[in-house]
């Protein structure tokens, strides 16, 4: 049979093309190398990222460093590169360098996809404030991530504007209010601010101004309390200027925001220290006439804030080359001269102490404040962190449906954070995680 | 029943497997096996002991039917079923209705720019989901919005976003629904209509009693294709979300789903409600086929 023959012919070929196609992969034959000592030939680390012109940064390691090449795998950024990390470290191909954020750091380390660097790098302690490097240790003796840039909170507000309706700066929470309230005498269509549900980072920075903690850790077990008291006082707060009408309820970074930004229908923006690109992004009209001043206080004559953001520089568990990613981690977060880069090339506010003389002239949007940097050098000296749980995934997810549904139903927020609470300990418990109540 | 000469089916009896084998082997390899997969996970979970940090502290267990039973009586996921019924017979009603109204209308003698008006309609259907979401998201914001100009509604409303998701879908399907049934009835042969017309019929009824009868099959075909569509909702919730407080992270199931995979990380669990969710689309679909097979295929057999 002829067309028999054909037929069987023709299966083996696309049989054999499919398997050419398949073993094809080059996948580079993954050389075993010893794991610490010196390897034969240069090592190659790829790094996940989404810092901006790192790659130029790298190039500058590359050139000094030929047995040590860096290449940069530009991320998209946010909770969706975290997931891809993970989703990269369970299928066995992580990269060997990523950068986390101080949120999902714990998340990490419970996922085993991070190396504990204190062998490596615990020496570069000396680098960092205490705060910011507790972020990276989750209060153990590990070393999960090199610290690498902070998000410190402050108060960005209208200044020609706040002259308009006659508004001084508010020192206090209280004096925030009132001037919510003076604004909207004035101007029914203009507001002082907005609270937003889809930012639980940005909740939590004003949590840990007011002295939260949502997690901690004693001995081996989790304690769980984002409806402590501290955040009870914000969220009631906010849920009271909301109800009244004095704040808006709209939530950051939409088409929506970035108009009423530009219009000036929007005074303050509660933000971090990396607000000035946003800004400039998004309320071009407005170039100058933003001004910053210390977040608002709940007890006057204090100086606390909190953190916005922030991320750190982690060495995969599964990583082959181990010491050299925590080498080229070190060098990039500690090292003068990367330091001067990620605030030149990366726009960053470096988290080594270090960092913050290398600061250089005020953000060309705020060209206006020439003491831009002085002003939140001193900011930051007072904003305090909390440890990260490691399921900062769920409880943030359930503060966007639980708070995006109470300014919704005009409910109170109290009972927002009671279901962000619940959901993050039922998933705790769940997976079987050790709580103490 | 013709028989084909020669009766080369008994002799050659190799040949009909190894024409199939490629076509088996993809469904093996792209279709049965990512589903028994996902039936695997669906029956496990990780197990974390004390603080959950540091090496081996996670484990992958087998967890029976948790899963299921998690999902089954996950309040949130029925309501989600519900939101997404509504949504999905007001789709359904309207854009079949639509697409019904305008394929008689091209169809029909009197019709003038036939060809511009096909593709007017159909263009909707060219623009990807997402991109046509964001157009209408930006079309429904208070302050960008010229429709809030003329109209004072909050179209992200807690009430209204059904109807404003529902309006983007139909928009996006009416085209396709129309073109699907336009070219039924291009095929049916003219001589119907002039029977009709020397029967005295007027355009409506042609149309009513000629014509829709007619379209019966292809009309269920799109009504199933739109169930499968409806059932599957993600990508209008989903692009509209950062947008307005109304839409929560599961409003709709296949939500749920990518939430637990890849906000929450909980991959056992989305695996378990995915196929919840064919089982169900499965039900609703055959079940609809079979209600109506016998009216709509019945003579052809």
């Amino acid at each position: 049979m002829p067309t028999n023959r054909l037929v069987a012919v023709a299966t083996a070929l696309l049989a054999a093309a499919l398997a050419a196609g398949c073993s094809g992969t080059p996948q580079e034959a993954a050389a075993p190398e010893a794991r610490s000592s010196a390897p034969a030939g240069p090592v190659k680390l790829t790094y996940w990222t989404w810092v901006p012109n790192m790659d130029k940064i790298a190039t500058v390691w590359n050139q000094a460093n030929p047995d040590i090449q860096v290449t940069i795998s530009k991320q998209a950024g946010g909770d969706d590169a975290a997931t891809k990390f993970l989703t990269a470290a369970k299928a066995g191909n992580p990269p060997d360098l990523v950068q986390a954020e101080y949120q999902m750091l714990p998340s990490f380390v419970a996922a085993d996809a991070v190396a504990d660097l204190s062998g490596e790098a615990g020496a570069a302690k000396g680098e960092f404030g205490e705060g910011v490097w507790g972020l990276v240790t989750l209060g153990t003796d590990a070393v999960y991530a090199l610290p690498q840039d902070s998000g410190p909170m402050m108060l960005y507000y209208r200044r020609d504007l706040f002259d308009k309706y006659g508004i001084e700066v508010p020192k206090t929470w209280d004096e925030y209010a009132e001037a919510a309230r003076t604004v909207r005498k004035k101007d029914p269509k203009v507001f002082l601010g907005t609270f937003s549900s889809k930012d639980p980072g940005s909740f939590v920075g004003l949590a840990q101004q007011a002295g939260a903690q949502w997690w901690s850790i004693s001995g081996e077990s989790w304690k769980v309390a984002v409806d402590d008291e501290a955040t009870r006082k914000v969220a009631d707060y906010w849920s009271g200027l909301v109800s009244e009408g004095a704040v808006d309820g709209q939530p950051y970074f939409t088409p929506e925001w970035n108009k009423a930004l530009n219009d000036g229908r929007l005074l303050t923006w509660p933000s971090a220290v990396w607000a000035p690109g946003v800004l400039a992004g998004n309320a071009p009209k407005a170039k100058g006439r933003w001004a910053i001043a210390p977040l608002p206080q709940w007890n006057a004559g204090e100086n606390l804030s909190g953190f916005w953001g922030g991320s750190s520089t982690a060495v995969s568990a599964k990583s082959p080359h181990l010491a050299a990613a925590a080498k080229f981690a070190t060098w990039l977060n500690t090292d003068p001269q990367a330091l001067g880069l990620l605030v030149s090339e990366g726009a960053l506010y470096p988290a080594a102490t270090k960092g913050a003389t290398m600061l250089g002239e005020a953000p060309e949007y705020f060209s206006n404040q020439p003491d831009f940097w002085q002003q939140t050098a001193t900011i930051a000296g007072g904003a305090r962190g909390f440890t990260f749980g490691p399921n900062v995934n769920v409880t943030y997810n359930a503060f966007k449906d639980a708070f995006d549904k109470a300014l919704q139903d005009r409910s109170a927020f109290s009972d927002a954070l009671v279901k962000v609470q619940d959901a993050t300990v039922a998933d705790m418990q769940k997976s079987g995680f050790q709580l103490t109540r | 029943m013709t028989r084909r000469p020669g009766g080369g089916v008994r002799t050659a009896s190799a040949v009909p497997y190894l024409l199939l084998a490629p076509a088996m082997a993809l469904f093996t390899l792209f279709m049965a096996l990512p589903v028994a997969y996902t039936a695997y996970l669906s029956l496990r979970r990780t197990k974390v002991s004390g603080l959950g940090l540091g090496k081996g502290s996670r484990r992958e267990v087998f967890a029976g039917l948790d899963n299921y039973a998690a999902t089954l009586t996950d309040g949130e996921l029925w309501a989600g079923w519900l939101r997404v019924l509504g949504y999905g017979l007001l789709v359904l009603v309207v854009m079949l209705g639509l697409a019904l109204l305008f394929a008689l209308l091209l169809d029909s003698a009197h019709v003038r720019l036939a060809r511009f008006s096909r593709i007017s309609l159909f263009l909707p259907y060219a623009v990807p989901g997402v991109a046509a979401t964001l157009l209408w998201g930006f079309l429904y914001l208070p302050s960008l919005s010229p429709i809030r100009q003329v109209l004072d509604i909050d179209l992200l409303g807690a009430g209204t976003v059904v109807l404003s998701m529902a309006n983007i879908a139909v928009w996006g399907g009416v085209g396709f629904n129309t073109l699907v049934l336009y070219t039924a009835l291009r095929a049916v042969p003219r001589t119907y209509y002039e029977a009709a017309r020397i029967d005295g019929a007027s355009e409506i009824q042609t149309a009513l009693r000629i014509k829709v009868p007619i379209l019966l099959p292809a009309i269920i075909l799109t009504t199933v294709f739109s169930i499968i569509a409806t059932i599957q909702v993600f990508t209008e919730p989903t692009t509209l979300r950062p947008l307005t407080n109304t839409i929560s992270s599961t409003w709709s199931p296949l939500m749920k789903v990518y939430r637990d995979a890849f906000v929450t990380g909980d991959l056992y669990s989305a695996a378990a409600t995915s196929i919840v969710i064919a089982a169900i689309s499965l039900v609703l679909s055959f079940g609809f086929l079979r209600v109506v097979r016998d009216r709509a295929f019945g003579e052809g057999r």
